[in-house]
């Protein structure tokens, strides 16, 4: 039975978010949102202070990603709301959940430019699922409740809803649906039982076949199934960056990222397969290089939740549109019924077994005690496997990519698709929100931190303590390394002479600042970190003209790979 | 390169055209002609959209049509099974009582009507598939075509194809 009951639309707001069984919102006050923060005062709902709307709705983001539930943000109209739209435009390439909520001024002052007042249902709409914007109060319990909806199924994304302060503010008789429909929204598709079949022939049929699995592994939270079909079919596993944790590292099936960045072994072995079978990812620039030279050899299959994804970048022989999970399960299912064979003499597996032997050997790394390829392995002797981590965007995050393996699937989180510098940071702490119960490392760089370290505030006061692993050249080390490679050093804006000190920010911010200039040092430091209940900056000077290699540069194939000499 | 009609039916409310037309800007596909009416369920909009281009990219605007929420049926309409025309209004210039004489002999046979007739000017309206309106223009063009107004095409798929 719907209980009618009069309350103004701020308190509704509250609600319905208690009944979407939210716990916090992460954000920042204005003028605009203040009946939303009043009523936010007498919930039950913990509000988590950012220092700038961008870092609220990064936080809110990599909750989203690691509980798979929304993470909700709050921002005032105008510049607040314009503030959140990098973070909007991040989730939106990422396909995280989540749902911001806006202040807007009153409904009688929109399009009279008035102050404060920004078109943000305008600016936002190619970077969100979908955004509302509710004329009379008593339409939002539907509306969040549509939100909630529309955020976390199918292909997640982020739900703008921009809510005038009169909006806020009037009363109205409120009645919360406990389901919605909309007829234009189908979020699932059942996976076409034939086209698993055809799937299936296609990879016992080939003599190469590799899986690439993307970010929709991870987001279907796949793993055991992904691991499943590898295993029974033996087939080697490469992801993209997205995807990276979508498959245990240290598995001997495993091969790492393919792509820009790649491991070596993966690019090379993902050019040799004759059959990809892809899941979840849309064959982005960065993971497959030029589209043409990747069609032409292959036979592919892809797996993915978005139909408007099959085709778009990249041409199947064989599509299954559906949840991977589900449409994985139905693979294992059909294999256990099929008496097929696996050949004791398999010459690809050898062969791959064989490439990647010697990448993992032979691949040359910078001979200084603190150069990056040591300093990531210390990380991770060190660290849980159950630990997250955050990446910011830059050298330190293909870095990570190389040297950094993820054991448990589903613990690594990056800004893979926008590459939003300052992402890490606020995320790691979005994620421990989500995780209070494990270590979360924000494995980051000197240029990328400095964008979002006021989250520092966040972090201390709101006692929620992570640690940043401070990968510290003093420069934009990927746009110097572009400048080097293409620019013919020619080095322009890159260089950030020494400044900050980050041991000194952290510390005014009432965090830990520790510099490590050994492994020693960086191995007593991280167990500092991972005992500390503040958050802890570990700042790791490294050489500055350390390069990020393997490197496959942009436009160009993966086989024309430049590898470190 | 294919001319492809798409026959998309929406939720009727403010912001829609704006957000199919933003579509079409953001993933650079271009608007041949557009109409767009109510129909007779009052919460759902009809949006005929023309495009051309090649068959992949076709495919693709379909699909990230469909993935909008606020779309509840596209569909790419088969030209050969489709009745489509387009309404246009053409303002022609007369010199002479001839020239009117002329021009109401080829309205007559492509089915035009005539308004307005003044002694500088003539006003037809013609109802037709574009090609068939392409091939009127050619033949009153020595005449002299002040202006036009045309609304982009209405389509409706034949019954049972």
């Amino acid at each position: 039975m719907i209980k009618m009951e009069n309350m103004i639309g701020a308190k509704a707001l509250m609600v319905a978010l208690e009944k979407e069984g939210v716990k916090q919102v992460f954000g920042l006050p204005g003028g605009a949102n203040l009946p939303l923060y009043d009523e936010l005062s007498k919930s039950n709902i913990r509000h988590i202070l950012a220092r700038h709307e961008q870092s609220a709705a990064h936080m809110a983001d990599c909750f989203g990603r690691v509980s798979r539930k929304p993470g909700v943000c709050f921002a005032t109209s105008g510049p607040g709301a314009t503030n959140i739209l990098t973070g909007l435009a991040t989730a939106q390439a990422d396909s995280a959940p989540m749902v911001a909520v806006v202040g807007q001024v009153p409904v009688a002052m929109i399009g009279r430019d008035a102050f404060q007042e920004s078109d943000i249902i305008g600016m936002s709409n190619p970077c969100v699922k979908y955004a509302f914007q509710p004329r009379v109060p008593a339409e939002i319990p539907e509306v969040v409740k549509k939100s909630f909806y529309i955020a976390e199924t199918g292909r997640p994304g982020p739900v703008l809803i921009d809510v005038p302060k009169d909006v806020q503010q009037n009363e109205a008789e409120m009645t919360f649906p406990d389901v919605v429909k909309m007829r234009g929204y189908h979020p699932w598709t059942d996976p076409d039982i034939a086209n698993v079949e055809r799937a299936i022939q296609m990879l016992l049929g080939s003599e190469k076949p590799i899986i690439l699995a993307g970010g929709g592994v991870i987001i279907a939270s796949a793993f055991a199934e992904l691991q499943a079909v590898a295993e029974m079919l033996m087939i080697p596993v490469v992801t993209t960056f997205k995807g990276k944790g979508s498959f245990p590292e240290n598995h001997t099936l495993s091969l790492g990222p393919i792509g820009m960045h790649g491991h070596a072994e993966a690019n090379k072995l993902m050019i040799e397969a004759d059959c990809v079978f892809a899941l979840g990812t849309r064959f982005s620039d960065r993971s497959v290089g030029t589209f043409e030279e990747f069609e032409k050899r292959l036979k592919i299959i892809h797996m993915d939740v978005d139909p408007a994804e099959i085709g778009k970048n990249q041409t199947a022989q064989v599509a299954v549109v559906g949840d991977v999970k589900t449409s994985l399960r139905i693979m294992i299912k059909m294999l256990q019924q099929k008496a097929f064979k696996k050949s004791d003499d398999n010459k690809w597996l050898k062969h791959v077994e064989e490439t990647k032997d010697y990448w993992r050997k032979n691949l040359k790394i910078h001979p200084g005690e603190m150069g990056a390829a040591k300093i990531l392995r210390k990380l991770r002797e060190i660290l849980p496997h159950e630990a997250i981590c955050t990446t910011e965007v830059g050298q330190h995050q293909m870095w990570a990519s190389l040297f950094f393996d993820v054991i448990q699937p589903g613990t690594f989180f990056s800004s893979t698709g926008l590459g939003t510098m300052g992402w890490g940071f606020p995320a790691a702490i979005g994620a421990k929100v989500a995780r209070p119960d494990v270590p979360v490392v924000d494995i980051a760089g000197d240029g990328s931190f400095n964008m979002t370290e006021n989250s520092l505030a966040t972090s201390v006061t709101e006692d929620i303590p992570v640690i940043v692993f401070l990968i510290n050249n003093y420069s934009y080390g990927m746009v110097a390394q572009w400048q080097r490679t293409f620019y013919d050093r020619r080095m322009i804006g890159v260089d950030q002479k020494g400044c900050p000190d980050y041991v000194k920010i952290a510390e005014s911010y009432g965090a830990q600042g520790i510099r490590a200039q050994s492994l020693d040092e960086l191995e007593k430091a991280i167990k500092v970190g991972l005992k500390s209940d503040v958050t802890t900056v570990i700042d790791i000077p490294i050489d500055p003209e350390e390069d990020v290699l393997p490197f496959v540069a942009p436009g160009t194939p993966l086989k024309d790979m430049i590898l470190p000499s | 390169m294919m001319w492809a009609i798409l026959s998309i039916l929406v939720e009727n409310r403010p912001g829609i055209l704006w957000k199919v037309t933003n579509l079409f800007r953001a993933k650079n596909f271009n608007i041949d002609s557009i109409s767009v009416g109510t129909t007779p369920d009052p919460d759902i909009s009809k949006m005929i959209i023309t495009t051309n281009t090649d068959e992949k990219q076709i495919q693709q605007i379909v699909k990230q049509l469909a993935k909008m929420i606020d779309t509840i049926e596209v569909k790419q309409l088969d030209e050969h099974k489709t009745v489509y025309r387009e309404l246009i209004l053409f303002r022609i210039k007369i010199k002479s009582a001839q020239d009117t004489m002329e021009i109401n002999r080829i309205a007559n046979a492509y089915g035009g009507k005539i308004h307005d007739a003044k002694k500088e000017s003539i006003m037809v309206e013609l109802t037709a598939t574009p090609d068939h309106i392409k091939s009127f223009e050619e033949l009153i063009k020595p005449f002299g075509i002040i202006e036009t107004s045309r609304t982009g095409i209405a389509a409706l798929q034949r019954a049972g194809t």
